[in-house]
């Protein structure tokens, strides 16, 4: 039976769950002309779960006999992927309303997602990381496809329901095996199962762990495993877009975390070296390919790969610098990702949204403060400074450097160069291209505009003033590294 | 028992195979049954008597219903070969396939499963009254989380369901 | 090896049970089987062209016999295998019911009231017409 000091500590999810079930219930009565309603209700429901979340810092607490852990790291993860969903929520409601999709649904099934990667980044059982994943992957399923009548949506939602499940059955095999060699699901118990039963090299293990990583790699998008994300992006909504690229990457590297850091830090040997590959491929893939995009939705498909490479090599590193630095720039990812698809959602007349990167041409003169924005979160995801990409690649690289992956460093450095070419290509494109036609058309609405205006504030604060986050940052390591 | 094993798990295995081998879909699914209630009968075996019940409930109840309408009703029943657009796919899919197997074959070779002595001993499930009693006592102990969790991944299946199928919301 | 031990002591119970289950579905196979093959033994053969349609009495069918029915029937199928599922949570929490007490009530409360949320959002939202 669970205690009130359980229930408290639990408490920010418990509010999400019952918020998200009281949007369902309110859809119910409240007529179609004032779904809007719904959004606000949404947001106070997020501030309330992010104002549990701030009286809970400082906490550790272990609940229900090991399956969930509510201390620094969960919390500083939940904030991120709060804020993402708060900015995505903004973005979505005028826009699934312009687009006439406006059901109380897409905000339950937001609010469910995120629940669901809320668990994922608190899991301290192998069982709770499925089920958050499987809530988050299944409410995005629906999300992606919530365009019912257009094929491009439907074509997303069944190609990503598809390699999703195929994932999550990589997912539990590998939990399955790890089960078998270590008789528990437990991340602790794991760790003390390896070391008392001396399983270190104990193949079943390595191939559990294995498999467990292949399908994480399929959630968060690494190359290989990154298949379906640019067609995915691309037919799904833009504010589902942008949402699944922060929040499902968050909760993702959270999972990965909490696996590696709480359960196999001893077998850190093995796998490291796997995933500086994968880090290697992901970065240098998705950069490459992004060079060709002209749709600028898929553009940061394959520019959010790229970032997962780059955050990738803060896990590898394994020392405090690399994971606060995986936290600080999930958090700048946040920012400056949300930011670029707030950006395309606006770029919008009525229902016709502006995708291709030629459309962008003119928007510097036409639109200054909206390219100006676009023209921030560019070179924040180019890395330029002082913005907050800035700062976040140079810790994450600085750790790798630290950690002796320098070559990878290195080889990260090239690949921001070569990214920076097809960020300043749409600054160029925005400020210098005369346009072939007409210039795009934007649409206004204030819930919009406080989207863009928080991701530009987030991008330029993390870039002057990091120190706030950092910190928070560090101390979420706290109970892992000791230091 | 190790005899009853083959003569379970023999034609579990056949069945899966005709399942991918078939050419009429309905053959498939009603091959699918078979395996199912072949696994049904290996999860027996191990004593897992909850699990076998919900393989039979579950899987070779409800989900098979689900294929057959699928099937049946949407009208994909005949087996036209679909074509193939990718001409290296299957190839490809065999080798990675065919490692795979060999590779947790090895593993599974090389592998002795160590068994961990659990909370309870034999005296205890039989004093409770068998496997099922204990996953209930289970369920609303150390995996309680978990359980209300799954109540909300079966309400966003609901949502989903609704959502995706509904032709007006 | 405790899990060796566990299906030493648990098997020869087991087994009992499920030798009456074995008769039986033995029984219910040879029941069928047998019946249609003492009619093949005794029926007579003579086949026709209107025996062998496929409805010997009744209307005829018009057009294919595959149709393709609306999806939205579908949704039937979904929402009973989700309340299927549900099912499988209620047996060992019965069978448990009596080593569990109160709190476990509570708990399958909340874990039915969640999924009694999902019928009556689907109801409201007509997702059970059907039309």
């Amino acid at each position: 039976m669970p205690t009130t000091q359980e229930l408290i500590a639990i408490s920010p999810e418990i509010i999400l769950a019952l918020w998200a079930l009281s949007v369902m219930f309110l859809d119910l009565l409240i007529a179609q002309s004032r779904k809007s309603i719904l959004a606000y209700w949404s947001l106070l429901g997020l501030l309330l779960a992010g104002g549990a979340e701030f009286s809970l810092w400082g906490r550790e607490e272990i609940l229900f006999q090991g399956a969930f852990v509510q201390d620094n790291l969960s919390l500083f993860l939940d904030l991120v992927l709060l804020l993402a969903t708060g900015l995505s929520l903004l973005m979505a409601k005028g826009y699934i309303k312009d687009l006439e999709m406006e059901h109380g649904e897409y905000y339950t099934l937001t609010l469910f997602a995120t629940l669901g990667g809320m668990l994922m980044a608190g899991a301290g059982d192998l069982l709770i990381v499925f089920l958050g994943l499987e809530v988050l992957s299944l409410s995005l399923y629906v999300l992606s496809g919530f365009r019912r009548t257009e094929p491009m949506a439907q074509e997303a939602s069944l190609k990503y329901f598809l390699l999703g499940a195929f994932a999550s059955g990589f997912l539990l095999y590998g939990i399955a095996l790890v089960f078998g060699s270590t008789g528990t699901t437990l991340l602790g118990g794991i760790a003390v199962a390896i070391t008392e039963g001396g399983l270190l090299g104990d193949p079943l293990l390595l191939l559990g762990l294995g498999l467990l990583g292949v399908g994480l790699s399929f959630k968060v998008a690494l190359v290989p495993f990154h298949m379906w994300t640019p067609d995915v992006y691309e037919g799904a909504p833009t504010p589902v877009a942008g949402y699944m690229s922060v929040v499902a990457k968050a909760a993702g590297f959270a999972a990965a975390l909490r696996i590696f850091l709480s359960a196999f830090l001893q077998l850190a040997g093995d796998w490291t070296l796997l995933l500086s590959l994968l880090a290697l491929l992901t970065m240098s893939g998705g950069n490459i390919i992004a060079l060709a995009q002209s749709n600028m939705k898929r553009l940061l498909a394959y520019s959010s790969i790229a970032h997962a490479g780059y955050i990738l090599l803060g896990v590898i590193a394994l020392n405090s610098w690399g994971l606060s630095s995986v936290l600080f720039y999930l958090a700048a990812y946040g920012f400056m990702n949300l930011g670029a698809f707030a950006v395309i959602v606006a770029l919008r007349d009525g229902e016709r949204e502006y995708l291709a990167l030629n459309d962008y041409a003119g928007l510097g003169s036409r639109h200054p403060l909206l390219a100006l924005s676009m023209a921030i979160f560019m070179l924040s995801l180019a890395g330029v400074p002082p913005t907050a990409g800035f700062l976040a690649k140079f810790y994450i690289f600085g750790a790798a450097v630290q950690a002796g992956y320098g070559w990878l460093a290195i080889l990260a450095v090239l690949n921001s160069v070569l990214a920076a070419f097809y960020y300043l290509r749409v600054i160029v494109i925005m400020y210098m291209r005369e346009p072939a036609g007409q210039v795009a058309k934007m649409t206004h609405s204030p819930a919009l505009a406080l989207a863009i205006f928080l991701a530009v504030i987030g991008t330029v604060q993390l870039g002057l003033f990091p120190a706030a986050v950092v910190e928070l940052a560090q101390a979420s390591l706290f109970p892992f590294l000791g230091s | 028992m190790e005899a009853f094993f083959w003569v379970v798990a023999i034609p579990a295995t056949v069945s899966a195979v005709g399942v991918v081998m078939m050419r009429d879909t309905v053959y498939s699914a009603l091959l699918l049954v078979v395996h199912l209630l072949a696994v049904a009968v290996l999860f027996v075996l191990l004593n897992a008597q909850l699990i076998a019940a919900v393989q039979v409930v579950v899987y070779a109840g409800a989900i098979m219903v689900l294929f057959l309408f699928v099937i049946m009703m949407l009208g994909l029943g005949r087996g036209e070969g679909v074509k193939e657009k990718l001409p290296l796919q299957r190839p490809v899919a065999l080798l990675f396939g065919g490692a795979m197997a060999i590779l947790l074959g090895v593993v599974m070779s090389q592998t002795t499963i160590q068994p961990v002595a659990g909370a309870l001993t034999p005296g205890d499930v039989l004093a409770m009254g068998g496997n099922t009693q204990v996953v209930g006592r289970l369920l609303f102990s150390d995996y309680l989380l978990a359980f209300e969790v799954t109540s909300i991944l079966l309400l966003v299946a609901i949502i989903g369901a609704v959502v995706l199928a509904k032709r007006r919301l | 090896m405790p899990g060796c031990k566990t299906y030493a002591i648990l098997f020869p119970a087991m087994l009992q049970d499920y030798l009456l289950l074995a008769v039986l579905l033995v029984v219910a196979t040879i029941f069928p089987i047998g019946g249609l093959i003492t009619a093949f033994i005794i029926r007579p053969h003579r086949p026709g062209k209107i025996k062998g349609d496929t409805y010997e009495c009744g209307l005829e069918t018009i057009g294919e016999t595959w149709v393709q029915f609306r999806v939205q029937y579908y949704i039937y199928a979904l929402v009973f295998l989700i309340f299927d599922i549900e099912t499988i949570f209620l047996l060992p929490w019965a069978v448990a019911y009596n080593q569990l007490g109160l709190f476990s009530l509570i708990e399958m409360f909340i874990f039915l009231a969640l999924l009694l949320g999902g019928l009556v959002y689907a109801w409201r939202k007509g997702a059970l017409e059907w039309i």
